[in-house]
C-alpha cells in the first residue's frame, strides 16, 4: 500500500512536470524541468530496485545532460516559438496511441512476477552462478562486464563514436573561443 | 567564470569529494550499485564544475585537450587489450578466466581492468562535449 502511495505520487509528479515543460515557453525553465524530471525517474527506478540504473539517470540524466543543455542554450533564443498549429489532431494521436498502450499493458506481467516470461530465460542462470563465477556480489556488474562483455564493448565504442562525431562538427577551430 | 566568492570557493570544497567519490564508485562496482559508466560520468561531473566556475581556460590546465583525448582513446583500447590478451592464452575473446591462476581470481581481475577502460572513455568523452559545446562560437556571426 505505501509502495503503491509512493509510486502513484511520483507518477503524478512526472505528469505535472511534463505537461509545465511543454507549456512553459522559457528555454531555462524547461531544460531544469528536464533535469527534474530525471531526477523522479531516478528515485521511481530505486523504488523498483533497479540501482544502477537509478543512478545513471541521476547521473547522466539529471545531471551532465542539464550541463550540456545549458551550454547549447547560448545559442538560442531566450523564449519558444509560439506555434498555433493544428493541435486537435495531434490530441487525438495522443491519446490514441495512450488507450492503445495502457491496452496493452494489460496484458504485461505483474511486477515482480517471478514466473514472468522475462525472468524464465537466462537471468536464473546468471543469478545462481555470478557468485560461482565472478566471486562477486552484484549480479549486474557480472552480467554487465562478463557475461555481456560484448555488449558493453560495443556500448563504450558507441560513446567514443559520439565523442568523435562531436569532435568532427564542432571542434575544427574555426568557431571556438578557448578564452571563455 | 563566475566570480560570486561563495562558489568559488564551494566548488573548490566540493571538487575534491566528487572525484573521490567517482573513484569509490569506480573501483567498488562490482560490490556496490555503479560501475564505469557511472564514475566516469561523475569524474566528468567533477572537472565541469570547475570549468563552470573558475572557466574553461583554467579547466583546460588541468586536463589540456590533448590528455583527454588521450584517455578517451585509451578506455577502449584498455578494453579491446584485455579481449587480446585472452585470445593470447588461446580462449575465448573477453574471457578474463585465463588472466590469473584461479578462474574467479581472473574474472575479477578482468572486470575490474575493463570497468576503469569504460570509466576513462566516458569521463573523458564527457569532458571533451562540455568543452566543445561551451567553447563553441556559432556559425560565423
Amino acid at each position: 500500500m505505501v509502495e503503491f502511495l509512493i509510486n502513484g505520487f511520483l507518477i503524478f509528479l512526472l505528469a505535472i512536470i511534463a505537461v509545465v515543460a511543454i507549456r512553459s515557453i522559457k528555454i531555462f525553465s524547461t531544460v531544469m524541468l528536464a533535469g527534474a524530471y530525471s531526477l523522479i525517474c531516478a528515485i521511481i527506478f530505486v523504488s523498483l530496485d533497479a540501482v544502477d540504473v537509478a543512478f545513471t539517470e541521476a547521473a547522466v540524466g539529471a545531471g551532465l545532460s542539464t550541463v550540456l543543455y545549458i551550454a547549447a542554450m547560448r545559442h538560442l533564443p531566450k523564449r519558444e516559438k509560439v506555434v498555433n498549429d493544428n493541435t486537435i489532431f495531434a490530441l487525438i494521436v495522443c491519446f490514441g496511441v495512450g488507450c492503445l498502450l495502457i491496452w496493452a499493458s494489460f496484458d504485461l506481467p505483474v511486477i515482480g512476477d517471478p514466473m514472468a516470461p522475462i525472468h524464465q530465460h537466462v537471468g536464473p542462470y546468471y543469478i545462481s552462478n555470478t557468485k560461482a563465477d565472478m566471486g562477486i556480489p552484484n549480479l549486474v556488474t557480472g552480467v554487465l562486464a562478463s557475461y555481456r562483455g560484448y555488449d558493453t564493448l560495443g556500448e563504450t565504442v558507441v560513446i567514443f563514436t559520439a565523442g568523435l562525431g562531436v569532435l568532427l562538427l564542432l571542434g575544427d577551430g574555426k568557431n571556438r573561443d578557448k578564452n571563455e | 567564470m563566475n566570480d560570486d566568492p561563495i562558489l568559488r570557493v564551494c566548488t573548490k570544497i566540493i571538487v575534491g569529494p566528487i572525484i573521490l567519490f567517482g573513484l569509490y564508485v569506480q573501483f567498488h562496482g562490482d560490490y556496490g550499485p555503479g560501475g564505469g559508466f557511472q564514475a566516469g560520468v561523475i569524474v566528468a561531473a567533477g572537472f565541469i564544475l570547475h570549468s563552470l566556475i573558475f572557466g574553461l581556460k583554467e579547466g583546460r590546465k588541468l586536463i589540456s585537450e590533448k590528455l583527454n583525448l588521450f584517455i578517451m582513446i585509451l578506455g577502449v583500447i584498455l578494453y579491446g587489450g584485455v579481449g587480446l590478451v585472452s585470445i593470447y592464452y588461446n580462449t575465448e575473446y573477453l574471457n578474463y578466466s585465463i588472466l590469473a591462476h584461479d578462474s574467479k581470481h581472473g574474472q575479477h581481475i578482468g572486470i575490474l581492468l575493463i570497468e576503469f577502460g569504460v570509466g576513462l572513455t566516458v569521463a573523458g568523452v564527457m569532458l571533451i562535449l562540455f568543452h566543445l559545446f561551451s567553447s563553441w562560437k556559432g556559425e560565423d556571426k
